[in-house]
Formats: structure tokens, C-alpha cells, sequence
């Protein structure tokens, strides 16, 4: 035991030696576990990043450190602590899921260190707990749902039935899609997290109540395995399919490869699509795809983006870390160049940017992605931004 | 009250049922018979789906992929046994805990690096792939009505190999007393790791059986083992009858209450409130009824009779 | 006095290095490495007390986890309130209401839950107490006012008189201490007549009867001490952490607990804590190193199994011990 706690020791203490002219970004996601598809899809993202960037921001080397959270809000704290008390990072971004980040944040931000999330968006970040050191690169939960109630109203759908995973994210998509959805609500059910793959029970309760459609959210795996309980149980015609964060570019080769042909042509809405038109997506999506052979998911886009975030507030103040206001500025200005196009920052460090709806296509190889086809909202900001008391 | 889906929802209770006495009965035979409690069969239960997962999307039939599967599966068993199960047999249940968790954490971190972290959809032949209108208006997924006449075959099958057949007797002898069935001119540690064999095939069937449905993913044993426990211990220790009993109980309440609780709750409660609590409830009830079942009956439904 | 066995000097000297390492470390500005040390110790007590049932009594109880969850919800759900509001009867800061409330909740869920658990034996015992401890844990996931599943952060660390708990090394301090009561006070128990009668009915339950011990009430008595040991416990982790989730309370949980007790030796006064420190290190150390650590994590618990008997502490026996 004491030889392990010396060569631990040791170990740190050469860590602690090397410091150069860098900038350290501790990069939090789920390296284990069935989720881990989408951690390695941000790991990549965030690795072409860098290299696009020739591995540097400025002047400065940039020393990059995964960590896994394990998929679980305790272990994502305990990693957290350690990029912030041991590696001593400069900035930790990250986070996949909503319950994570909100166990996490505490110990970033209470250390003086910024905080970038590269997709979980629950409602109190955005308000109450919204913090100066705090920057999205994704949204906030309740949006994406937001506009898909908006799509629901045009589509003329006057009741839905709601399934979704019963966790900070479930809860903020049922409570975004009831916000703009003007029809009448059937039902609700809430699923056990992340556990429950098997929905034949609120399949069957969703088809029996009578509504025009269903909506549902399911991120990661579970999604394709209520994409596949859909299909099986005949629904497709008398009870269409709404979803948000469900189908992405990490099932689509799964359901392509089982030749699942009722996925294509779903939709969903989204605040980028890697047919998104300016030079950066087409670099990253070009560059994603001859590295790896497949589409970056929105995952990776913003893992993309919050790596570009960073280097933009890096090279505002020269390098010069310890201005933290400088780095600030430069980030809620969103100067970088984003690869879902221009976009501002509120008040919480959110951003307020557009929304799409998206819908699942061969691509001219025969790839199944997805194209946008409509734009939902221009320019959508969340509804937790007035709780914040940032202005 | 809706008769067509309360139809409907008892049918996927039996559906549920059956795939867990698939993985309990391998459990209770390898718990009741060899008194080994092996936290690993789950994983097993994973590895059986990965298997037949790969074999589907390489021979490009789901049906031909679970037959060759099954023997496979049955050789991991094999091996689990003779590596590493059979030199814990005589130590006690808290080494069997200990090594077999340490084996579920070896197996579910191969499952990750040989196939990833993605899991594997499965697809299955058309005819499967639709719905059966069993009446007017109850309209079942095919493939669960497969699944629910494979349970029932499966089940009959053990009967009647258990109760009926000279490898049946010989099991059943071999658990009460090793050294007659020695004398008898049987080699009981084949025997023994031939029962367990027969665990990993069940184990490995279930989970080729719900890869269509839920697709195949990491530590998706660890999810299953527990409540199989569940049953074993509802149904009482080494009772085939009490693990066919307890998982048809479990899985009709594991599923009727995620189908109705959310409604009774909505009747006392905010509609919100009932939503979050409704789906964590559901899931408690199997452990109160197995609370309850254990106050009345301190070793299950059917306890053993000699141990 | 008698000559101290191989197990005592391998007890002291254990005790020493946790006493002296983690002030070192802080004073080389190694702050991690004193949480390390607190989450180690603060599972110590938890696994020390399950090793008073587990070990002494027979008792195998795969639910302790919940306790600590219990310990911990009270800290979490009194500061909640204090901080935003409600629930003004046991809205508070205070430390010790917490504890008291924490200790409070341990011995009567403990109390209630043994009760009915002890009707049973061996592993029908071992999955009643999981049932409970899921009982638990599903509990606190469907309560939508503490988040359910997302959890609960606490803002405000418990206000004890003296100790400030929002100093690392203050909190470790307690935590050490703490340890080393609860060490001490199962090593007196085990050697009190009351352990005997314990340890008698683990080794043949019918004789001890037959002498006139109710023997149930023993049990049932070690049952509590333990429960209200392990709530005091989560009182502790939840300072600590200051995020408490009613993951805290899972079966993998107190899984882990009885691996620690397992793995560092059963019925012995450090394997407990023995037991998990060389998990936690061994967790810190193998996921350092590579991603896939489950794997030599694994193999480890399998060759301990199959080769070292009676636990780690065991490597200490010598003859005739």
C-alpha cells in the first residue's frame, strides 16, 4: 500500500514539474459504459479541434484531459475535483448529461475557473444558478422541444402523448414541448433512467389513448431501442413519431447497417445539421468524416465548438490566463467561428441562436444523415434567462 | 377500464416474465444444485446477445444466428466453469459474491473492448418484424408473441428434463448427496459444469431474445441479475416451479404498475409530483412484494426441501 | 499486557500512515490527495460497521448503502431548506440537529427493517436487506421536491461547534478520529459478553437458545448499532461531498461496502478498513492508468477470492493464530 501511495506521489510530482507555456483544458464525458458511443464522438471532435488548430491557442500549447464520468453524477463530481484540485486545469468543459453537470459545477466554478458545457442545459444553469464563469457551446433543454411543439402547431397534430426518461433532461424537454404546444396533452409517462430499455408498457398506454401523435426523448442507446419498439408494435401510421435528441448521427449507421428503412425520413428538430452552410462545418464535417468514415453527431459539433470557444477567449487577452474579465468578454462577444453559423450570447451565457428541423436522408452515397427543412426559429432565446441576475 | 389495453399489458407482463425465468432458471440451477451464487450470469446473458448480435449481422438471419449462438454461449459457460466457478465452489457465499462481481467486471469490459461501446441493433426477418390483430383493435408485435411462445416451450422443456430424464435425476441426486452419484460412476464434476453450461444457454437466450427489442448494450446484465435474484428468492432456492411462478408475478406487476400507477398517483397527488413518482414506485414493487413474500415465508414460495 | 499479534502491528501502522499522509500532503499543495484520504476513511467507518454484523454476527446485509444515504439526506434535506425555504421544522444549519436527526432516522429505519429482515436467514437475509436498500433508494428517487435521480448539491456544510467542515483538513481530522472511535468501539463490543452471545449465535445459533440468550434481540440490537454507525457515516460523506443522489443508496453501493469488508479480511478490527482503502486506491490508481481499469480490477477480486484466505488480513496471520 505505502509503495503504491510513493509511485502515486511521484507520479503527480512529475506532472507538477512540467509546467510550460500552456493552457489546460480538463474535458469531462462518458468514456465507459453503453453511453461511451457519445463521449468517443465528442474525444474525436475535440482532437480534430485541436489539430485543426495545430495544437495551439495563440502561443500557448494546449494540454488537453479526458475524464470519465462514468455516466454518473458522483463520479463526474470526483473527476471534476480532481482536473480542478491535482491537474490544476485552467478550464473544464464537457458534460453529456444535465444531472452530471449539476453535480459538478459547484466545484469548478467555486475554484474561479471556467466552465464550458458542450451539451447539458438544464433549466437552473440557465437561471438561478447561472454564473459569470459559466458558458454554453450547446442550448438550453427546453428549447430543442420548444420548436418542436412549434413544428406540432404548423403541422395542424391537436393531441400528443408524451414518453421520456425520467431525469433533469427528460423533465426539461416534457416541460419545453408543453410550453409551446397548443394542443392537448394525452398523457405523460416518465421512464426509469437510464435503466429501462423496454417500452411496450407505454407503448401500448400511448396507443390507447386516442392521440394524434407522440413525442418522445431518448439520448444515447435507449433511443434506438425505442426507435425499434415503435416500428415493431405497427404504429408509424396511426400514431406518428415526434421526436428530439433521439435519432442522431451515432444511430443512424446502427439502423443502416440493420437496414431499420422506417427511420428515414423522421425529423427532428436541432440548432445545427452537418449540411449547415459555412466554411468551418464544412472543414469539420469533411475533415470528421475522412478521419473517422462517418458523420460527426450534434455531440461532437459542440465539443467542436467549445474547444473554438476556448481558443477565441485564449487569444483576446493574449495569452495572458489570469485575466479572467478579458476572457470573458471575449467569449459572451461568440466571436469564433461556430460550425452552426453565427450566434449571440444572453445575458446567463446561453446562446440565442436558430433552430431546425431536421429530417433523416440518404446522402448521394447512400449514407443515411439528415438534411435541414425548415428553419424553426431564427434566433430562440431560453426562458430561464430572466431568473438570471447577470446582465 | 380499457379491456384491449389492459389485454395488451398483460401480455408484455408475460412477455417480461418469461425472458426473466429464462435467466432465473439457469440461476436457480446453478444456485439450488451446485449452491454457488453467481452474480455473473448476467453478464453471460450479455455476452449471448453480443454473440448472436454479431452472428445475425454476419449470416444475415436472425433465427440462424440464435442457433449457432446457443452452443457458443454454451461454451463461454463451459469455460466460466471450469476457470474460474469451479474453484470457488467450496468456499462460501460471500467469496462467491466477491469473485464472481470481479468476473462481471472482467466480462463487461471485454464485452466493451471487443465490440464497443455502441451496442449492436439487431434486425429481424420481415415476417417477424410486423404485428399479429389477435382481436379487434389488439394489435401485438410479432415478435413478442414469439418471445412469449418461446418462454412457454422452453419452460416445458425443463420439466420436463428435470423431472423426467436420467440427466434430470442424476442433477437432482447430485445436489443432495455428491458422493452416491460419485459411486454411481458419474464424473460430478462434469456433471456439475454441465449444469452450468445449461444456465449460460438459458442465460444467453434471453438476451438473444430481447436484442431485437432493446438492442444489445454493455452492462445490460447487470441490470437483469438483480431482479432475477429477485425471483429465485421469491420462488424459494433451487425451485424450478417457484421461478417460473415468481417471474410470471414480477414481471405482470413490473409491468402493470408502470402502466397504471401513474394514473392512481395523479388521484392524491400533483399531476408533476405522480409523474416522478409513479415510475420509481412501479419499480420498488418488486422488492416489496419479495419483502412481503420473505415476512410470510422466511425461505420463498417453494423452499427447498433438504439443505 | 500481551505481545501485539502480526494483525495488531499491521493495525497500528496502517492507522499511523492515515494519521501522518494526509497532512503531507497538503502541505505539498497536494489537495486532491486529502479528499482521496477523507472519501477512504469516511467509508472506512461505514465498512468497519457493516463488519460488526457481517463478520461477528453472520449477518449479511447487502443494504447498507442505505444508511448511508439516510445520513447523508439529512444533512441535504435540512440545508436545502434552510437555504431555500419550507419545511420550516427541520430547516437548519445546525450540525448537530443534523446529527441527531441523521441517527435518529438510521436506528428506527434500522430498527424497523431488521425486525422483519431477521425472521429470515443466510441469503434470504442478504436479499431482504436489498430489498429494502432499493426500497430506499427508489424512495428518494421519486421525492421531485430533493430532484429524485439529478440529486441534491448542498450549499451549506453542517455548522458545528469548534470544527469548521468547510476546511478540508478539519474535516479529515473528524473523519480520522471518528474512524478510530468506531474501530474502538466494535472491538470493545465484540469483547463485551454482548459480542460473545453475538459471535455465539453466528457460530450455533440453537446452543446459544438453548442457554437462554434470546438471541434474535441480539441480533437485532448489533443490527442498530451498526445501522446508526453507517448513518453517521453518511452524515459524514455528505459534508464531504456535498452532492448527495439517491445513487448513494444502490445495491452496487452496499455491494461495495461488503467487498471492502470481504476483501480486507471479515471479523478483523482493520481489514474493514484495510478493505477499502486498497479499493479506493486501487479504483484511483488502475483508472489513472487506463480507461478499460475494470478489467485488472476485476482480476484481483477473482485471484484474492481464489487464493488468499480469510481476506487480505489474512497475508498477516502467522501460525498458530
Amino acid at each position: 500500500m505505502k509503495k503504491l501511495i510513493s509511485a502515486a506521489l511521484a507520479a503527480t510530482m512529475l506532472t507538477s514539474l512540467a509546467q510550460a507555456a500552456e493552457v489546460k483544458i480538463g474535458f469531462v464525458t462518458t468514456l465507459t459504459t453503453g453511453a461511451a458511443v457519445i463521449g468517443k464522438d465528442q474525444e474525436k471532435a475535440v482532437n480534430l479541434a485541436i489539430e485543426h488548430m495545430g495544437g495551439k491557442m495563440g502561443d500557448l500549447d494546449v494540454n488537453l484531459i479526458f475524464a470519465d464520468d462514468g455516466f454518473k453524477p458522483e463520479t463526474g463530481k470526483q473527476v471534476t475535483d480532481k482536473l480542478v484540485k491535482q491537474d490544476n486545469v485552467d478550464i473544464v468543459a464537457g458534460y453529456i448529461w444535465s444531472h452530471v453537470l449539476l453535480a459538478s459545477r459547484k466545484s469548478v466554478l467555486d475554484a474561479g475557473k471556467f466552465l464550458i458545457t458542450a451539451n447539458a442545459g438544464p433549466g437552473p444553469v440557465a437561471g438561478k444558478l447561472c454564473h459569470e464563469n459559466f458558458f454554453s457551446s450547446s442550448w438550453q433543454n427546453d428549447e430543442t422541444p420548444m420548436a418542436m411543439g412549434e413544428v406540432l402547431n404548423q403541422k395542424g397534430v391537436k393531441s400528443i402523448y408524451i414518453i421520456a426518461p425520467n431525469y433533469a433532461a427528460g423533465k426539461g424537454m416534457v416541460a419545453g414541448v408543453k410550453r409551446t404546444f397548443k394542443g392537448e396533452i394525452m398523457g405523460t409517462d416518465m421512464t426509469t433512467w437510464p435503466t429501462q430499455l423496454d417500452f411496450s408498457a407505454e407503448l401500448a398506454k400511448a396507443k390507447a389513448s386516442g392521440a394524434e401523435g407522440l413525442f418522445v426523448f431518448y439520448p444515447g442507446k435507449a433511443g434506438g431501442a425505442f426507435m425499434k419498439q415503435y416500428q415493431q408494435a405497427g404504429l408509424k401510421d396511426s400514431l406518428p413519431l415526434y421526436t428530439t435528441f433521439t435519432v442522431d448521427a451515432l444511430s443512424l449507421p446502427k439502423f443502416q447497417a440493420a437496414d431499420f428503412t422506417d427511420v428515414l425520413g423522421s425529423q427532428f428538430t436541432q440548432q445545427w445539421d452537418p449540411t449547415i452552410d459555412n466554411e468551418q462545418n464544412k472543414r469539420f464535417v469533411a475533415d470528421f468524416r475522412a478521419k473517422h468514415g462517418s458523420y460527426p453527431s450534434f455531440y461532437a459539433a459542440q465539443a467542436y465548438d467549445s474547444i473554438f470557444l476556448i481558443k477565441s477567449a485564449v487569444e483576446a487577452v493574449g495569452g495572458d490566463l489570469s485575466n479572467m474579465d478579458g476572457m470573458r468578454a471575449a467569449m459572451e462577444s461568440a466571436s469564433y467561428p461556430s460550425v452552426r453559423g453565427e450566434y449571440t450570447y444572453g445575458n446567463n451565457h446561453m446562446p440565442i441562436q436558430a433552430y431546425y428541423l431536421r429530417e433523416v436522408v440518404k446522402d448521394d452515397d447512400g449514407n443515411w444523415t439528415t438534411k435541414i427543412v425548415q428553419t424553426v426559429y431564427e434566433a430562440h432565446q431560453d426562458i430561464y434567462a430572466k431568473d438570471c441576475a447577470l446582465n | 377500464m380499457d379491456y384491449t389495453l389492459l389485454f395488451a399489458q398483460v401480455l408484455n407482463g408475460l412477455q417480461l416474465g418469461l425472458l426473466l425465468f429464462l435467466v432465473a432458471s439457469g440461476l436457480t440451477l446453478v444456485f439450488g444444485i451446485l449452491d454457488f451464487v453467481n452474480l455473473a450470469h448476467g453478464s453471460i446473458y450479455m455476452v449471448g446477445a453480443f454473440i448472436c448480435a454479431s452472428l445475425t449481422l454476419l449470416v444475415g438471419n436472425f433465427l440462424l444466428a440464435v442457433l449457432i449462438a446457443l452452443p457458443l454461449t454454451g461454451l463461454v459457460g463451459y469455460a466460466v466453469e471450469r476457470v474460474v466457478a469451479r474453484k470457488l465452489y467450496d468456499k462460501d457465499h460471500l467469496d462467491h459474491v466477491l469473485g464472481t462481481f470481479g468476473l462481471v467486471l472482467v466480462l463487461d469490459t471485454l464485452a466493451q473492448i471487443i465490440w464497443g461501446p455502441a451496442g449492436i441493433t439487431v434486425p429481424l426477418p420481415a415476417w417477424l418484424n410486423g404485428q399479429v390483430e389477435l382481436f379487434d383493435g389488439a394489435l401485438i408485435p410479432s415478435f413478442r408473441l414469439l418471445i412469449i411462445g418461446t418462454g412457454l416451450v422452453v419452460a416445458g422443456g425443463l420439466f420436463w428434463l428435470v423431472n423426467y430424464t436420467r440427466l434430470g435425476m442424476l442433477i437432482r441426486a447430485g445436489a443432495s448427496n455428491r458422493t452416491m452419484v460419485s459411486a454411481l460412476g458419474i464424473d460430478i464434476q462434469f456433471l456439475f459444469a454441465l449444469v452450468f453450461a445449461l444456465g449460460a444457454v438459458l442465460a444467453g437466450l434471453a438476451g438473444m431474445l430481447i436484442s431485437p427489442i432493446t438492442g444489445t448494450s454493455i452492462g445490460m446484465g447487470g441490470q437483469i441479475i438483480i431482479t432475477a435474484f429477485v425471483v429465485i428468492i421469491i420462488g424459494g432456492v433451487g425451485s424450478m416451479k417457484g421461478a417460473f411462478i415468481a417471474a410470471l408475478l414480477i414481471g405482470l406487476i413490473d409491468t402493470l404498475g408502470r402502466s397504471f400507477l401513474d394514473t392512481l398517483f395523479a388521484l392524491v397527488m400533483s399531476e408533476n409530483a405522480a409523474e416522478t413518482a409513479a415510475p420509481a414506485i412501479a419499480a420498488m414493487m418488486i422488492y416489496i412484494l419479495m419483502a412481503i413474500v420473505l415476512v410470510v415465508k422466511p425461505q420463498g414460495l417453494f423452499p427447498p426441501k433438504v439443505r | 499486557m500481551r505481545k501485539m499479534t502480526k494483525a495488531g502491528w499491521a493495525t497500528m501502522i496502517g492507522m499511523i500512515a492515515l494519521a501522518i499522509l494526509p497532512p503531507y500532503f497538503l502541505l505539498t499543495g497536494q489537495a486532491f490527495y486529502v479528499d482521496l484520504a477523507t472519501r477512504l476513511v469516511i467509508l472506512g467507518i461505514a465498512a468497519v460497521s457493516l463488519n460488526l454484523i457481517l463478520g461477528y454476527g453472520g449477518m449479511v446485509s447487502f443494504g447498507h448503502a442505505a444508511f448511508i444515504g439516510l445520513g447523508a439526506y439529512a444533512v441535504g434535506i435540512t440545508s436545502y431548506h434552510a437555504t431555500w425555504g419550507g419545511f420550516d421544522l427541520i430547516a437548519s444549519y445546525n450540525g448537530l440537529l443534523q446529527l441527531i436527526l441523521a441517527l435518529s432516522i438510521s436506528a428506527i429505519y434500522a430498527l424497523v427493517t431488521g425486525a422483519i429482515s431477521l425472521r429470515t436467514k443466510g441469503v434470504y437475509f442478504l436479499m431482504i436487506t436489498m430489498a429494502f436498500g432499493q426500497m430506499a433508494f427508489f424512495l428518494f428517487q421519486s421525492l421531485d421536491v430533493y430532484n429524485g435521480d439529478d440529486g441534491l448539491t448542498i450549499d451549506v456544510r453542517s455548522e458545528l461547534p469548534f470544527i469548521n467542515l468547510d476546511s478540508p483538513m478539519q474535516l479529515y481530522i473528524l473523519s480520522y478520529v471518528s474512524l478510530a472511535v468506531a474501530m474502538l468501539l466494535v472491538k470493545t463490543i465484540v469483547n463485551s459478553r454482548f459480542g460473545m452471545v453475538l459471535q455465539g449465535a453466528k457460530d450455533n445459533n440453537e446452543r446459544m437458545v438453548t442457554l437462554g440468550y434470546n438471541t434474535y434481540f441480539y441480533r437485532l440490537a448489533a443490527y442498530v448499532i451498526s445501522g446508526v454507525m453507517c448513518g453517521y457515516a453518511g452524515f459524514l460523506l455528505g459534508n464531504f461531498t456535498t452532492f448527495i443522489s439517491p445513487d448513494m443508496m444502490h445495491w452496487t453501493r452496499s455491494g461495495e461496502l461488503m467487498f471492502m469488508v470481504i476483501l480486507g479480511g471479515t471479523s478483523t478490527a482493520l481489514g474493514p478498513t484495510l478493505g477499502s482503502s486498497i479499493f479506493i486506491l486501487l479504483e484511483e490508481i488502475l483508472s489513472s492508468i487506463t480507461l478499460y481499469w475494470h478489467l485488472p480490477f476485476g482480476v484481483i477480486l477473482i485471484v484474492v477470492v481464489m487464493f488468499v484466505r480469510g481476506g487480505l488480513m489474512g497475508l498477516f496471520k502467522g501460525k498458530g493464530e
